[in-house]
């Protein structure tokens, strides 16, 4: 085992699998030379070299389209995304292309391309360097769309994604980069060096795509999340004084709804937490398994706590995060719901 | 065949730790390049794009056809907006640095590409920036106190606090609003300026791009649209050589001009000494005077160099040569108009020290002021609540009652916890 933060982790997973498979291949601005704006490629392109760690030209389009075309032709493609805010110019490559080329041709035409991107804020970056658009691409059939919580999973669910022969949107909550987050900016900053979760292995392992993980077991309340909101949410349960049980989704699509439904009949209970804005957002998706599978064990409205309706600011930040205490509070509301 | 002459990767030309080598750069000397009628055909003129047009000279001197007329006025207006520019982006530069700006980006070095280009213009022509272009509000006399206002997110920030340190707009100025989305105003710049044809206006716009985001499909977007409309529009490149660690060569400048990439739509294309006020102004003046008299879109290469950091966020150290910039070949902007105006007798050291040291008091000044309106820690502050507004013209339902959470919020006590924790 090592100690590693997430970009330790992720530079691991990518470095592990471009060592395994000389057809891992990896493109984006400023990864290669530069080893990426958050480093998340650093040392890589001296390892493996120009033609495999490829510093490419500010066009996600081009990115999106050229790593679909490696893919088509043996190549196994990681896309990197400087931040998800900046993954637009890629859409139409994802979702008409990359998303459809395997059903489209009947199987004929697959592109194994992963696409990093880091997301989320609480790091004032204002509306384009903050944004969560997972829902965006769970919303596109054909897509896998993953968020770790931290640097375990974080490697394990990476290599998942590069040996995945399908498609995976891999998104990275920037703000746990370095240090878990339970959300208050006026707490001092940890980091994951003493943390269980950033004790990695340095070798080669998988954490499956597709399964959720109980993060804390408890019997008042299921709390469904994912990425830094797994951290919030452990915040705020302590602040309600709530025994919850807090669910990390992991891999948004395809979603493990087994996990999830097991976890709702036994508690009744449910809020579902993201940082993305809340009018359908991804939370209206897991509202509606539970509400599907769960109906008749539900002792309470299922509730959402998410961004608001806004483009996310650069003041206000705190204001604007779903932080401990408006979880909290939906928490207790949903605690003390007939 | 061997991958590596298969698989062509650019090189910039110098490394950390390499000695800097500007010899890729086609330069041509002051006053060689010919001036052709605004309205020739681009046919006739598309070594513009390949040559480079420079009027100052070596000693000073404003030489060849390019030579704009323009008075000791105007010259000395753009010295002063130069200077004081510099003035304000060394001033935040520094208070980033100090925790009061939760970011920062230069324009150090690339001065007169904004500045002359404003001053070229007319006040009613629609300009759509890139972040490197506070030039063209200090130029269009936007007060430095609403700039720097934004930079801390304060009470008085024209955006609220929604947006990023110098993502500026000026909407009484016409300056757009500067996206975090590179390039996405270069098709802006032409939809406006299509407008103006359509409404039989007068007035065109102009937009800039860094040289590294014209590899965004946007800026060949903005090219086909002004050269299928012929809009009246004028598209600026700056090529400052690097992006943020990809030298130009990323964007496909290794063997071709930026300016070139406009032949291929049939824009008339030219490329320009940034860093020479008069050459900048004369190129623009032209490209403006071809739109009004119904020739269409121009576009225009800026050859610079940035010479600070890409943003505060960066470190340009390890990418490239530490010292590169002493090596840059067409020298700094203001040093160079400093030196036509002495050389035209209508300027002196003495002068340049009273301008430089009268425009970083003005800059002192506003600072202060500007502190006085508070940031985003310190008060006064903006309100909250003022987040909801905006997203459209009026609240609907859910975002009232998403307001009115946050509110109810701020009296919540939490069962176990402290109530100050989140
Ligand atoms: C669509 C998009 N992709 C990526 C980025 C991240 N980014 C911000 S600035 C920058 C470099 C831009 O370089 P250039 O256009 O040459 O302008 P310069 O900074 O040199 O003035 C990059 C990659 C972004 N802001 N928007």
């Amino acid at each position: 085992m090592a100690q590693m933060n997430m970009v330790q982790a992720l530079n691991s997973a990518m470095d592990v699998m471009m060592e395994r498979d000389p057809g891992v291949v990896i493109l984006g601005e400023d990864v290669g030379y530069f080893g990426g704006v958050f480093r998340c490629t650093e040392g890589l392109q001296k390892k493996y070299g120009e033609a495999r760690v490829i510093d490419a030209p500010i066009a996600e389009g081009g990115i999106v389209g050229c790593a679909i075309g490696m893919g088509v032709n043996g190549l196994r493609p990681i896309a990197e995304m400087q931040f998800a805010d900046y993954i637009y110019p890629g859409f139409d490559q994802i979702v008409s292309e990359l998303a459809r080329l395997r059903h489209r041709t009947a199987g004929d035409f697959f592109a194994p391309v992963t696409i990093r991107a880091p997301c989320g804020g609480g790091i004032r970056g204002g509306q384009t360097h903050s944004q969560s658009p997972e829902g965006i691409f769970t919303h596109v059939c054909g897509l896998k769309v993953v968020m770790p919580s931290n640097p375990r999973d974080a490697k394990g669910l990476l290599i998942s994604a590069i040996e995945d022969d399908d498609p995976v949107i891999f998104f990275e909550p920037k703000r746990l980069y370095h240090g878990p987050f339970e959300g208050d900016p006026e707490q001092p900053a940890t980091s994951w060096a003493e943390h269980p979760l950033g004790e990695v292995p340095a070798d080669y392992y998988t954490v499956p795509l597709g399964r959720s993980q109980v993060v804390r077991e408890g019997g008042d309340v299921t709390v469904l999340c994912y990425g830094t909101m797994v951290h919030v949410a452990q915040a705020a349960a302590r602040l309600a004084g709530a025994d919850a049980e807090i669910v990390d989704v992991r891999t948004l699509a395809p979603l493990d709804a087994d996990t999830i439904t097991a976890s709702v009949r036994k508690t009744g209970r449910c809020v579902i937490v993201h940082e993305a804005t809340r009018f359908s957002g991804y939370g209206a998706e897991l509202l509606a398994t539970v509400q599907e599978e769960c109906f008749y064990h539900l002792e309470a409205p299922v509730t959402r706590v998410a961004g608001w309706d806004t483009p996310y600011p650069h003041a206000f930040e705190w204001d604007y995060f779903p932080g401990p205490r408006r979880v909290a509070a939906a928490i207790e509301n949903v605690l003390e719901a007939a | 065949m061997t991958q590596a002459a298969r698989f062509h990767v650019p090189h910039p030309s110098a490394r950390p730790g390499e000695a800097p080598d500007f010899g890729y750069l086609r330069l041509s000397a002051a006053g060689a390049v010919e001036r052709p009628s605004p309205d020739a055909r681009v046919h006739d003129i598309e070594h513009l794009a390949y040559d480079l047009v420079r009027v100052l000279d070596d000693d000073g001197q404003a030489v060849g056809p390019w030579a704009p007329s323009i008075s000791g006025e105007t010259l000395r207006a753009g010295l002063s907006a130069m200077v004081l520019t510099r003035a304000f982006d060394d001033r935040l530069l520094r208070m980033q640095r100090q925790g009061k700006l939760s970011f920062f980006m230069q324009t150090l070095g690339e001065e007169a590409v904004s500045v002359a280009a404003a001053l070229a213009l007319q006040p009613g022509d629609m300009l759509f920036p890139h972040y490197r272009n506070v030039g063209l509000h200090i130029a269009r006399g936007h007060n430095p106190v609403e700039l720097m206002c934004q930079c801390l997110s304060n009470s008085r920030d024209m955006c609220k606090g929604r947006q990023m340190p110098i993502m500026y707009h000026w909407a009484r100025g016409n300056i757009f609003s500067i996206s975090g989305n590179l390039a996405t105003q270069f098709p802006q710049a032409v939809g406006w300026a299509m407008a103006a044809a359509i409404k039989n206006e007068q007035h065109i716009a102009a937009g800039w791009v860094g040289e590294g985001s014209t590899a965004e499909a946007d800026f060949h977007h903005a090219l086909t649209f002004a050269a299928v409309y012929r809009a009246p529009v004028v598209l600026n490149v700056v090529n400052n050589q690097w992006a943020i660690s990809s030298f130009q060569g990323f964007a496909g400048g290794e063997r071709r001009p930026f300016a070139a990439r406009g032949l291929g739509y049939g824009i008339a294309s030219i490329r320009v000494d940034g860093n020479d006020f008069l050459a900048v102004f004369a190129v623009t003046r032209w490209a403006a005077e071809r739109a009004r008299m119904g020739r269409g879109a121009t576009l225009i290469e800026l050859v610079t160099y940035r010479r600070g950091a890409h943003s505060t966020s960066d470190d340009p150290s390890r990418y490239r040569p530490r010292d590169e910039w002493k090596a840059w070949p067409l020298g700094d902007p203001i040093d160079r108009l400093q030196a036509h105006l002495i050389a035209r007798g209508e300027w002196n050291e003495a002068d340049q020290a009273a301008l430089e040291a009268d425009r970083k008091a003005h800059v002192d000044a506003c600072w202060r002021e500007a502190l006085s309106y508070g940031s985003m820690t310190e008060a006064p502050r903006l309100d909250q609540y003022e987040l909801f507004e905006d997203v459209y013209r009026d609240m609907p339902r859910h975002l009232i009652a998403q307001r009115d959470a946050l509110r109810a919020l701020a009296d919540y006590q939490p069962k176990a916890g402290p109530a100050s924790e989140g």
